[in-house]
């Protein structure tokens, strides 16, 4: 057995003596409250622009910026975080068993996961889909024309079964190679090993930066499925689910009314009253879930607002250059849209 | 101190009703029983414990899944299967995939390990001593890095369907795996199968007959030529008869791949690769362990009757080793087959990496599929085990 298999089995016998182990335990934020930081789930393959270490060591990605949004929101200090890198079979498990207090990996938001998992998203922190990546010497230019292509694909994960779903309703066929982990994935497609790669277009975008030659390999039209893309938390902690859902809106909101991390300051000042129930100056909507008033201050001047973490790790400021497309605010034609502050 | 003359008076019946209480067959049954009962408990505990905790964090449990759609392909398909098949018959293709890759690597491992094993013991000295490297070097090295390392190597070195090798009969070799014309058996195969069996029973036969007339007679026939004969032969002549109903279907290269014909997959390849040459390294050292614990007596008086050395082997050295090497060879033969698990790191689709990996990852039920796993890979061994146990019994030393 691999060490996965081992993990995913001690968190079986794990899950079967919690309670003997365990009294009934307090809440997620009285636990995050007493350890001091927060622990979160990332992608342990490095998905840049989601969840990957710098040269530096230090964590960078939208979804990291989500757990330090968590932190920021709960200790007022972003740095009060913990990463844990997941791949895609341990991660919800992990969150299952405690090991992390929340999960930020680009996971799909599907029914059964949010039903039967004893997990639930809170949100949507990058509307994707499904796409194919090709190398340029094949002459492809829709995935229609993969008829009979080997594709390099990520195990049990929500691109694997679209994948036959897709090649099913289109009357194609494709022979499927199989990895557990991403980085075989990325390392059998790079050697040839098959002509096409499946997964979020946001993740074909981040790993054909990774190939030997990335200007060789095309994406491909096609979006072939939803892929909403979101925070999760364990089921049956109302509280911190809200602390961890009202974190993201407060990065939209804050988008949205033109809060930055560069003007949260003086706009403390503001006499727009979205803007003043928004930085804890009118109401109380922060301790209303157990956190201080100031907590999407603290976001915001932490972490700064959903654009600007957007920009930043995966939009035109980055290595990726991925357009806001339906990540825009729905004032500007896309899908982000947080309900009101109030 | 003296020798006592008289033997110690035998114990006492038990006289007294409540003696029991100190009989060495009753207490034995009375603390059997209450382990036996404290072992139920346990597992009914830890049982109940687990489906009440999954319950209360909301996760979903039983084994309904094994019936939903499972709605993912599987790479390699020794039975049919579909993405609209259920995850138990995903379960069942992949476990398939398992022994596929545990029977080939055990009789790759077995060959490989008997020739390394003898050839380290040769007096030729080259040819031991390539075996010593062999068997010092990949015993010494991790298997999944050795796994790695033929994955890497056989795909690196290959190149692409297109540019791939071109071998005789339409085979063609490339990263895409080995590809070969598969055969198409028509009308009246069926007669050549049975052939087959006919044949292999035919020479169980007649390998007793030999036997028997060895013992009464002395005469030696010459079972293995005549067996070989009768089973390359009578499938041969029934196959003729038949008027040869056997095609092939010869790969071809249409759009990315080849269509058609049998392929042997890298991932199948690597792992195989990786699989027998590490557990054939163990095996050469238990085989040569084996031939070095028979008394170089027994050869030196093989050869003084005048046995060449190669019967001598055959008939003397190795029968009485493979006493040694059946126990440690069974361990072999359950690492090789519990060490197949790694093929998750080569992407060959095997009960672990489907199963316990797509199947366990879509419907969330840790517990369950990791309990089935554990108990598929538990029942192999137990098999391979008694098997072997019995093959030991087979072969000891009866004396007479």
């Amino acid at each position: 057995m691999n060490a996965t298999s081992v993990k995913t089995l001690a968190v079986g016998a794990l899950l079967a003596t919690a309670a003997a182990v365990a009294p009934a335990s307090a809440g997620t934020l009285d636990d995050v409250k007493a350890k001091g930081f927060v622990q979160c789930g990332v992608n342990g393959a490095g998905l840049q622009g989601f969840g990957a270490p710098d040269d530096k060591g230090d964590w960078k990605g939208l979804d990291v910026d989500m757990c330090r949004a968590v932190a920021a929101a709960v200790f007022g200090d972003a740095t009060k975080v913990k990463f844990t890198p997941l791949n895609a079979k341990e991660r919800f498990t992990a969150l299952q068993s405690k090991e992390v207090d929340m999960l930020a990996r680009n996971s799909t938001w599907t029914m059964s996961r949010d039903t039967q998992l004893g997990i639930q998203f809170t949100g949507v922190n990058y509307y994707d889909g499904q796409g194919f990546m090709a190398k340029k010497s094949l002459g492809v230019s829709s995935a229609k024309e993969l008829n009979g292509a080997s594709i390099c694909v990520q195990s049990g994960t929500t691109t694997e079964l679209n994948l036959a779903d897709w090649f099913k309703a289109n009357g194609l066929t494709f022979n499927p190679v199989v990895f557990e982990k991403q980085e075989e994935a990325d390392a059998a497609y790079d050697s040839g090993r098959c002509d096409a790669y499946t997964t979020d277009a946001s993740g074909l975008y981040s790993i054909r930066l990774k190939l030997t030659n990335p200007d060789d390999h095309v994406v491909l039209p096609e979006i072939i499925s939803k892929e909403p893309l979101g925070p999760a938390v364990r089921q049956g902690d109302d509280q911190w689910a809200m602390i961890v859902k009202w974190s993201l809106y407060a990065m939209v909101t804050a988008e949205e009314f033109g809060v930055t991390q560069a003007n949260v300051d003086e706009m403390k000042s503001s006499e727009n009253p979205e803007i003043k129930r928004l930085l804890g100056l009118d109401g109380n909507f922060g301790e209303k879930i157990g956190i201080g008033a100031d907590w999407a201050y603290n976001i915001v001047k932490a972490v700064g607002n959903y654009g600007e973490a957007f920009d930043r790790n995966v939009g035109a400021g980055s290595p990726l250059k991925i357009e806001r497309g339906l990540n825009a605010l729905w004032s500007k034609g896309g899908l982000q849209y947080a309900p009101p502050i109030r | 101190m003296t020798l006592r003359d008289t033997a110690p008076a035998p114990l006492a019946a038990p006289s007294r009703a409540g003696s029991w209480l100190y009989d060495p067959t009753i207490r034995g049954i009375v603390y059997q029983v209450a382990l036996a009962l404290f072992l139920v408990l346990f597992g009914w505990w830890i049982f109940d414990n687990t489906v009440q905790n999954l319950r209360a964090a909301n996760i979903a449990s039983g084994f309904g899944f094994m019936s939903d759609r499972a709605g993912f392909d599987i790479a390699q398909k020794p039975i049919e299967f579909t993405p609209d098949d259920t995850h138990g018959r995903a379960f069942l293709v992949s476990l398939v995939n398992t022994l596929i890759v545990a029977a080939l690597g055990i009789v790759g491992a077995t060959v490989l390990g008997f020739f390394a094993g003898v050839a380290r013991l040769s007096p030729n000295w080259l040819l031991s001593k390539v075996a010593m490297v062999y068997v010092e070097t990949f015993r010494n090295v991790p298997l999944l890095l050795q796994l790695l390392f033929w994955y890497k190597a056989v795909l690196s070195v290959l190149p692409g369907p297109k540019q791939g090798v071109v071998l005789p009969l339409g085979s063609n070799l490339s990263n895409r795996g080995l590809i070969v014309p598969r055969p198409v058996p028509g009308d009246g195969f069926g007669a050549v199968e049975i052939a087959v069996l006919v044949a292999i029973a035919a020479v169980f036969v007649l390998a007793r007959w030999a036997k028997s007339r060895q013992e009464a007679t002395g005469q030696i026939f010459p079972t293995f030529r005549v067996g070989a004969a009768v089973v390359v032969g009578l499938p041969l002549v029934v196959f003729l008869l038949a008027g040869m109903p056997l095609s092939f279907e010869y790969p071809e290269l249409k759009g990315f791949n080849f269509v058609g014909g049998f392929v042997f997959k890298p991932e199948l390849m690597a792992l195989l690769l990786g699989l027998v040459i590490y557990t054939g390294a163990f095996i050469a050292e238990v085989v040569r362990a084996g031939i070095m614990a028979i008394s170089h007596g027994q050869s030196e008086a093989a050869f003084a009757l005048g046995l060449k050395p190669g019967v001598t082997m055959r008939r003397i050295i190795i029968p009485q080793a493979m006493r040694v090497i059946i126990p440690p060879l069974t361990s072999q033969y359950l690492n090789l087959t519990k060490n197949s698990s790694l093929a998750v790191a080569v992407g060959y689709p095997d009960l672990v990496a489907v199963f316990a990996g797509s199947t366990l990852n879509i419907t969330g039920r840790a517990v369950e599929v990791i309990f089935l796993t554990m108990g598929v890979y538990l029942a192999i061994s137990l098999v391979t085990a008694a098997f072997m146990n019995w093959f030991n019994t087979r072969v000891a030393l009866i004396e007479r």
